[in-house]
Formats: structure tokens, C-alpha cells, sequence
């Protein structure tokens, strides 16, 4: 709808020449020159706006329209539409060095607003914000002619200290700070008086405006928050809301060490003992330093804000600005206690009656997180068992409200921000690692990034294992949550009982359903099991691949392969031989029991396979430790079609590391039988499978297989005449009218080659040997480079010298 | 403090005649220039610092374009303008997709952002706030923001030259998010606001 109306007016407004540019600020100085420029200089001024913002590259503006528009902005009588174009005009262009405005000599607040915000987009952002702090400042402390309004210079002071939070000295903090005080805690509980708008609503006579109420609509109880509700509002009452919004920031650039004064230390004591009522008025806080004061007032602020927050607001926007509230007065509270930990103490009781509170509100999840955040940083100071909220944390949440896209990243923003303290003291972290998980399945896209970093966090040597499993099922996991979720809102009528004795028709049926039930509640659980085994998934796995296209799990299953490189890599850091070992096996029994995905299971396949490929460089003897299952693995001719990557990563390994010189423990009887079962598959492959027109292996699988038998007849010179005399028989396969029909000629030359070199390199049994099983030490400076390159290299180079035959001198 | 405001479209699918999304707007608040560098700047540096200013918005729209088509998928709603709207039928912003995600440090910005999206009609409304910003108020500002502005820019009337609105959209962000300071506004906050727009805006 937009899309074209848009673009066509942008391209115009880059494809713009500098002299039609030069035209427009022409007409618009003159327009804007007369007496009371109105909608045809308002227009102007648009188009020009446009051409300047949709440029990426900088429009050179005259010079003279500039100090136009600089003089134009800064007149008295400017019409507000006027002054918002020229402002932006001069915004756009921004940050460049031919502006010369000036907020020095400027009285109105709005002017100062519009032309401070044109200043910090300069260059010189200190001296911009310095300039402009100090002004916002003195306007600040002096009395406001009539009809100007501070409402305009708040926000501008926020933004002066993002730019530059050191821009303001200590008594330009100081005068914020007693004003602050002001705004804060003694605004008016009155409410405003409308402002006359003459016509319509006119009111022959002013009723006297009531008190503020609260969001339930009592009548207030105690001072002005942003909390408190009234038909019109006073300009103090403005102030307040705004003093409040840019509280946070404020304390944390000016509200901690640096300007305190000596005599702070000594209040400690006795503040910390006294306060307990909100609103008790103390004399001595009085006489407490501004900075002080209004840490002081801040506190109070909150915590009426937490009371406040227990009402039930009437109408839904101010139920949401409720939980919004609480979560900053609880993060201001964390704030002030790091600046003067003598808070802690009232603090902790408030936020302990307030989780209670709201640890059973969904609604209130998110305000769990700032009170969670507090106990993290505070609870060794009061030597407090927070505990309970990290488990109620971490065991509920996720499991309930991971279908909250904001919830979700929140929650993991906690956790990615602590993940130093969880990993070293709180174990309930790394349990929970299944309960977590729950968040990325369902929103992956926005959420894999962050679990990038708090993959390696959860992995250890005891969750390893299990995570490996989650990981390869997290597509199942997304399709699970659907189904819980989709149960949950599913009428009583179709919850209702189904035939245990029937098989359930479709995936909502299944939840219920006693043949699955137990299942869907291992994949769902909250905790790590690990005594549990995932082999009873098999049934469920199968079921959920009806709902395999839905894009949910086809987005969660495209987060899986990274995922699982980010888990061996840092698995193999940490990992000893039994886990390797342990990991190789889940590897190998995984490989066929994916979740039904294609696009899924050729990727995890890939990834798979290098990883088998990176444990046994790692660990090599795990191919004589594990031989009984390699030796079946490598011995099912199914492997061969389903898992091609990974059966020829096997088979490479056992041809590679099945000896000797990389364990001791090798013997001659585990070579032979590892010799005949992959005999066996490749004369299934090339013998049979062609005669009977099944189809064809790829010329990869046949090559490592030939390798692999070399490799091995190597190690034990019994096996030598058959594998040369199988190697022979590779023309007549190659050959055969079904394999050349659907091999390439390229493949069909590589397989001949590579026979043939490997015939060649058996007639030299020693040399063979050498280069089929180089010892651990040379192999280990092989395998910085690709593998598969050194090898062929080799036997290229001894096969070439065979052909050439003279001259050449058997080792 | 809120970092940018964008207002962009949303492509409707990826190789569409449309093309890819156009940034319609756009507003910096906070300054991307490292403290530690010399001031004041050389021209060269000022019209680097501007360009790579506007990259970095188009960069955030790149993502957020991606990440609400993601969530259309997942949500199985049909791509934006597909949906034939009456004109005078309020738009419902409660069902629009909207999300969050994280900008690493760098990438694009000088520090670590989040982003703030909400998607409505083909458009998208975005937020670019620093880390630990109150991210439950920026939520209900963007959709404040995105209400008003759906309703003061007349986006569901024909022939719309939104881009040439530009003042409009600077008046309700001056009232609705002044210099990038997001407002704790009750209900009877937000209503005098609107008086207050109501008054200030021309019909």
C-alpha cells in the first residue's frame, strides 16, 4: 500500500539536482521572510525536508537559507508548523559545522527545547551538551516568565546527559537535585482546572476541582505519583510525572560516589533504623546534602509506587502502567541500595511482601525479574536466602509464559547478564536448562543469538549428554509446546476423556492419550532428568511429524545445526575419554532417529558427521573402545542410504585410527573383523546393488570404503591379496550399464584412479603401511590441514612414481 | 533513553515488485560519537558520521523487515497488504506482531541495543532503546506512537504521501516521546496529550 506511493516520492526526492534544490531554498527564504509565512512556505519547506532526510549522502544547503531558517526558527511570532520544519531541516542535515545557533541568550523554554535538540545532533557533543546543560540549568533556577512552561526543559536535560553524562558540575547537579526533590514529593493533590478553550466546552462556571485519585478510583491516600489520576493535570503535576521518568538515569549519572558529602557516612546509622512509614516526615532528612535528599524522596516515590501497584486499576492502559511502574521502582530501589547500601534493609522486607504477592500473577512475570535482579545483588548484604525466588524463577516461568515474545527475551537478557553468578553458585540454573530451552524453541529467531552465549554456560560434563539429546530434539519441542498450548485453550467438550483402547488421530488427541502422556511430559519437562532415557521419545517423535511443516518448528529446527557445533566445540574442552566416548555413541544411535524434517535431518547429518570427525582426531583409541559398535554401525547396509555423511565419516575413522600406533589395544583380530564387514558393504554396493538395479551408492562411500580396506590390509599383510583382488574387480563396476548410466565419467575416472593408486601402493607393502598409517606423531601435524587432502596427495605422488617404474627404490 | 524512532515499510514478500523496505522516517536521539573523540570535528568526519548515522537506521529496518516477516509466517496472518481494509474501520494494534531483539555491541551501534519493533500494515514502527531501558513502558509508547500516528497521518486513506507528513510525525513524537524520554503516562496523561495534539495538529 505504502510501499509505492513512497518510493516513488523518495527516488524523486535523491534524484533531485542540486539546482532544484537551490530553487526550493530560494523560494522558501522568500516565503519565509514575509510577515506570516503560512501552507505554501509550510510546503516548501516539506519538500525540502525530504530531499535533505531521504539523501544518504550529505545536500549541500546555501549557506544564506540556512541562516534563513536559523532566524526563522527563532522569531517570536513563527508559526509552530514553521518552526517544527525548520527545526527539522536543520536537525537532518545534522551534524554539520555550518550552524551558528546559540542557546545562551534563549528565555523561552519551547524555543530552548527545539534548539537544544538541534545542538547535541552537532558534532561537538561536550561542548553542545555542556552549553545546553547549563542554560536548561539557569532557566531552571530562575523564575519562569508568564506562560512558560518547565515542561519543555525536563526532557532536553535527559537527553543533555545521555549525550554526555558528565556535562553538568556539582552545582548544576545540586540545583536539579533540590528541585527534583520538589517535584517529586510535593506536587500538588489537587486536581487542574481545564484550560480555557472558549466555544464548544465553555463553562459558565469553573467547578472547584476534587482531589487525584488512585487507578481504582478512591481518592489519593498520600502524594502525587505517576500513579494518581486527575481530569486535568497542574503544571507541578506534569513536572512530577516527568521528574520520575527521567529518575532512573538521573541517579545513576549523578546519584552515586563522587560529589558525596563526609558527613553522608555517619546518616547511615540512623536512616537505616527509622524509616519505615512512607510518607513520615523527618526533620532530619532536611538537613540531609540534595543528593542525599533526593535518594531520600526517590525511595519514598517507589515505594508508593509498590503500594499503589496492589490496586486494581479501572481502566486497562493504567492496569499496564502499573506492572510498568513496578518494574521501575523496583529497579530504582536496586539503584539507590548500590549507591547507600543503609536501603537495603527496608527494601528487602518491601520486596519480599511484594513477590509474595505477585509470584502467582502471570500478569506480573515480568516484574519478577528487577525483584529477582535485587536478591542477586543485594542478598549478601542482608545474608538472605533468595533461594525460593530463583527457583520460582526458574521452574515456573518458562514453562508457563514461553509463548511471551517480551517475557522470553527479558528473561534471558537476566540470564545472559548474570551468567557468572548462576554458572558458579546457583545449580538450579543448569538444571533448568530444559525449562529454558522452552523460550528459544518457540521464538527462535529472536532468541538464538542470546542462547549462543548461554549455551556454553548450561553445558557441563553432568548436563552433556541430555543436552545433546534436547538439542537434537528441540524441533519436537516446539511442535510439543504448540500442542500444550493448543490444549490448554481447547474446549472442555474436546478435552473430554478419549478411548485409551483407540489410537489417538492427531496430536492434541495424543496429549491426552495414556500411550503419550508420559511422554509429552519428559519432553516438557522443567528440570534435567538424566536418569531418564530418551529412547522412549521414539513413539512421539514420530507423531509430531505431522505437524514437521508448521513454520514454528521449521524456524526452531533451522537453529539446530549451530547449536549443535556451538555444543561439540565447547563440549571438547572440557570433555574426558568417557564423555567423548559417551558422545560418539549418542551420536551414532541419534544419526536415525531425527525428528522427520528433510532439510533438518541433511543438515544435522552434516554437522554430525564433522563432529564425529573432530572427536576422533581428539580422542583416537575411541574407535578400538568403541569397535563393537562401530563395527555394527559400519556393518548395516541401511546406514549406507540414510546416513551417508555419517557412515562415510565412520568408516574413514575406523580406516584411520583402527591400529596400533594410535592404541596399543589393537589387535589383529579386531582389523580382520572390521576388514570383513566393510568387505562385505562393498561388495553389497558394487557387486550386488547393480545386478539388482537398486541404486547406486555415491562414488564417495565406494572411494572411502577402498581406502578404509587398503588402510587395514596394510596394518595386517594377510588381507593384501583380497583387497587388490577386489580393487580389480572396480573396472567391471564401473563399467556395469547401471552404474555408468547414473555415475558421471569424472566419478567414474575418480573411483578407477583411486583403485588403481591403491593397488599400486599395495605392491609396496612397507610403504604402504607408512603411508596409510603415519604414526600418532606425524598424524597429529596432518591433521592441522584438511585430512582428505594429504592422503590422496600422498598416493598420488607414490602411484606416479610406480607407473614411471625406473629409478624408483622400494622402501 | 529511547536511542531512534523509525517508521519504515515492510516488505511484503522477498522478491516482491515492491522491492525491499523504505525507511520513511527517521529520529536520533541519542549521539553515536565515542566520548573519547576529538572535538571539534573536521567536515569529512561530519558527513561520515552522518552517513553512517543513516546506514545504521537502514541496517535496523533490514531486521526488523526480516524478523516481522518470521513472525507472519509463524503466526500464519497473511502478508500485510494483502489485507483489504476499510477505511473507517479502526486498525486493531493489539493482535499486530510486534517483538524484540538484541543488536550486539558494534553491530551496528557503538554499544549493545535493543530493538522494539511493531508491525502494522506493510508498516513498521521501531524503537531503537539503550540496554536495561524500561521495556515494558517503550512497548506501550510504540504502540501510543503508532496509534496516533496511523490516525493523524490518515495512512488508511488513499493516495498517501506519508513522506510528506513529516512535520506531523515530528509533533506527536515532540508530545508522545519529547527527546527520546520515555513517559510514564496514566490514561488521564495520555488523554490530555491527545487534547493537546488534537489542538496543536491541523486537520
Amino acid at each position: 500500500m505504502f510501499a509505492a506511493a513512497a518510493q516513488s516520492l523518495l527516488r524523486q526526492a535523491r534524484d533531485a539536482r542540486p539546482e532544484e534544490l537551490r530553487a526550493l531554498g530560494a523560494r522558501a527564504a522568500v516565503l519565509l521572510q514575509q510577515p506570516e509565512p503560512g501552507a505554501e512556505a509550510a510546503d516548501c519547506l516539506r519538500r525540502i525536508l525530504l530531499v535533505v532526510a531521504a539523501t544518504k549522502r550529505h545536500r549541500k544547503l546555501d549557506d544564506k537559507f540556512v541562516d534563513v531558517l536559523e532566524r526563522a526558527l527563532c522569531l517570536p511570532k513563527c508559526p509552530p508548523q514553521i518552526q517544527v520544519l525548520c527545526a527539522a531541516i536543520l536537525r537532518e542535515m545534522s551534524p554539520s559545522n555550518k550552524l551558528s545557533l546559540s542557546c545562551h541568550e534563549i528565555q523561552e523554554t519551547k524555543l530552548l527545547s527545539t534548539v537544544g535538540a538541534i545542538l547535541l545532533a552537532q558534532g561537538n557533543k561536550k561542548a553542545a551538551a555542556s552549553a545546553v546543560g547549563q542554560r536548561v540549568i539557569k532557566v531552571l533556577e530562575g523564575r519562569l516568565p508568564e506562560g512558560q512552561s518547565s515542561r519543555h526543559l525536563l526532557p532536553l536535560l535527559s537527553q543533555v546527559i545521555s549525550v554526555f553524562p558528565a556535562s553538568l558540575t556539582e552545582d548544576q547537579t545540586n540545583v536539579v537535585n533540590k528541585r527534583m526533590v520538589d517535584w517529586l514529593r510535593y506536587a500538588s493533590v489537587q486536581q487542574g482546572v481545564a484550560q480555557p478553550s472558549g466555544g464548544f466546552f465553555s463553562t459558565p462556571r469553573t467547578r472547584q476541582p476534587g482531589p487525584v485519585t488512585e487507578v481504582d478510583g478512591s481518592i489519593a491516600t498520600d502524594f502525587f505519583t505517576v500513579l494518581s489520576l486527575g481530569q486535568h493535570y497542574t503544571e507541578d503535576q506534569w513536572l512530577n510525572m516527568q521528574a520520575f521518568s527521567m529518575l532512573r538515569k538521573w541517579l545513576l549519572c549523578y546519584g552515586g560516589e563522587g560529589a558525596s558529602s563526609p558527613s553522608s557516612d555517619d546518616r547511615s546509622e540512623v536512616d537505616g533504623s527509622v524509616m519505615s512509614m512512607v510518607s513520615a516526615t523527618s526533620t532530619s532528612s532536611r538537613l540531609l546534602p540534595p543528593k542525599e535528599r533526593l535518594r531520600e524522596k526517590a525511595f519514598e516515590y517507589c515505594q508508593r509506587l509498590v503500594e499503589q501497584s496492589n490496586r486494581r486499576a479501572l481502566r486497562k492502559p493504567d492496569g499496564d502502567l502499573q506492572k510498568a511502574c513496578l518494574i521501575e521502582a523496583v529497579t530504582i530501589m536496586d539503584i539507590i541500595c548500590r549507591q547507600d547500601s543503609s536501603y537495603v534493609y527496608r527494601t528487602l522486607s518491601c520486596l519480599k511482601i511484594l513477590h509474595g504477592r505477585i509470584s502467582r500473577d502471570l500478569a506480573y512475570a515480568r516484574a519478577l525479574l528487577p525483584i529477582a535482579q535485587f536478591f542477586l545483588n543485594h542478598s549478601e548484604t542482608a545474608a538472605v536466602d533468595s533461594e525460593a525466588v530463583y527457583k520460582h524463577l526458574f521452574t515456573r516461568i518458562p514453562a508457563q509464559l514461553f509463548h511471551s515474545p517480551m517475557l522470553a527475551f527479558e528473561f534471558i537478557q537476566f540470564c545472559r547478564d548474570n551468567l557468572g553468578v548462576f554458572t558458579e553458585n546457583f545449580s538450579i540454573f543448569r538444571q533448568s536448562f530444559p525449562n529454558l530451552f522452552k523460550f528459544l524453541a518457540w521464538n527462535s529467531p529472536s532468541l538464538i543469538l542470546e542462547f549462543m552465549d548461554l549455551l556454553p554456560a548450561l553445558l557441563g560434563p553432568d548436563t552433556a549428554i541430555e543436552m545433546l539429546h534436547l538439542l537434537l530434539d528441540l524441533p519436537c519441542l516446539a511442535a510439543a509446546l504448540d500442542v500444550q498450548l493448543r490444549s490448554a485453550s481447547a474446549s472442555a467438550s474436546e478435552r473430554a476423556a478419549c478411548d485409551p483402547a483407540a489410537k489417538p488421530t492427531s496430536c492434541l488427541e495424543a496429549f491426552r492419550h495414556p500411550l503419550y502422556r508420559s511422554s509429552f511430559q519428559y519432553l516438557l519437562r522443567t528440570e534435567a532428568a538424566p536418569g531418564d532415557s530418551p529412547e522412549r521419545l521414539a513413539p512421539l517423535r514420530q507423531l509430531l511429524g505431522s505437524v514437521a511443516n508448521s513454520p514454528r518448528v521449521v524456524q526452531c529446527a533451522e537453529t539446530v545445526p549451530v547449536l549443535l557445533q556451538l555444543f561439540f566445540n565447547t563440549a571438547a574442552e572440557f570433555a574426558d575419554k568417557p564423555l567423548i566416548n559417551q558422545l560418539v555413541l549418542v551420536l551414532l544411535e541419534r544419526s536415525d532417529q531425527l525428528y522427520e524434517l528433510p532439510a533438518f535431518k541433511v543438515d544435522v547429518h552434516r554437522v554430525l558427521s564433522s563432529q564425529l570427525l573432530l572427536l576422533c582426531r581428539l580422542r583416537p583409541s575411541l574407535v578400538v573402545e568403541l569397535s563393537k559398535e562401530l563395527l555394527e554401525f559400519s556393518g548395516t547396509v541401511g546406514n549406507i542410504q540414510n546416513k551417508e555423511d555419517v557412515y562415510t565419516y565412520v568408516v574413514w575413522a575406523i580406516g584411520e585410527y583402527m591400529s596400533v600406533s594410535y592404541d596399543k589395544r589393537c589387535t589383529v583380530e579386531q582389523i580382520n573383523r572390521f576388514f570383513e564387514a566393510l568387505e562385505a558393504m562393498l561388495f553389497e554396493i558394487t557387486q550386488l546393488r547393480p545386478a539388482a538395479s537398486g541404486p547406486p551408492s555415491s562414488p564417495r562411500v565406494i572411494a572411502v570404503l577402498m581406502t578404509a580396506l587398503t588402510k587395514l590390509a596394510s596394518r595386517s599383510q594377510d588381507l593384501i591379496p583380497r583387497v587388490s583382488l577386489f580393487l580389480s574387480k572396480m573396472r567391471a563396476f564401473v563399467q556395469h550399464p547401471a552404474t555408468a548410466s547414473v555415475y558421471s565419467e569424472q566419478d567414474s575416472e575418480e573411483i578407477l584412479t583411486r583403485a588403481t593408486e591403491l593397488t599400486n601402493l599395495l605392491k609396496m607393502p612397507s610403504v604402504a603401511q607408512f603411508v596409510l598409517t603415519p604414526t600418532a606423531e606425524v598424524a597429529g601435524a596432518q591433521s592441522q590441514r584438511d585430512t582428505h587432502a594429504a592422503l590422496p596427495a600422498a598416493m598420488k605422488m607414490v602411484s606416479r612414481f610406480m607407473e614411471r617404474g625406473a629409478g624408483f627404490v622400494p622402501g | 533513553m529511547v536511542h531512534a524512532f523509525l517508521l519504515h515499510t515492510l516488505s511484503p514478500r522477498p522478491g516482491d515488485a515492491a522491492g525491499p523496505g523504505r525507511l520513511l522516517y527517521s529520529r536520533v536521539f541519542g549521539s553515536e560519537r565515542p566520548d573519547a573523540a576529538p572535538e571539534p570535528p573536521g567536515l569529512q568526519e561530519l558527513e561520515r558520521e552522518r552517513l553512517g548515522q543513516k546506514e545504521r537506521m537502514l541496517v535496523v529496518a533490514r531486521q526488523v523487515d526480516t524478523m516481522c516477516k518470521l513472525q507472519q509466517q509463524v503466526s500464519g496472518r497473511p502478508a500485510a497488504d494483502v489485507i483489504l481494509q476499510l477505511p473507517d474501520e479502526p486498525v486493531s494494534l493489539q493482535d499486530a506482531p510486534a517483538g524484540l531483539f538484541r543488536l550486539p555491541a558494534g553491530d551496528p551501534f557503538g554499544d549493545r541495543k535493543t530493538v522494539l519493533w511493531l508491525g502494522v500494515l506493510s508498516l513498521g514502527f521501531v524503537l531503537v532503546c539503550d540496554p536495561h531501558e524500561n521495556l515494558m513502558l517503550a512497548e506501550s509508547t510504540l504502540r501510543l506512537l503508532a496509534r496516533y500516528l496511523l490516525d493523524h497521518l490518515r495512512l488508511l486513506g488513499p493516495g498517501n504521501d506519508i513522506v510528506l507528513k513529516a512535520d506531523k510525525t515530528e509533533v506527536i513524537l515532540n508530545k508522545v516521546l519529547p527527546h527520546g524520554q520515555l513517559l510514564f503516562l496514566n490514561d488521564q496523561f495520555v488523554q490530555a496529550l491527545e487534547r493537546e495534539l488534537s489542538a496543536t495538529l491541523p486537520k
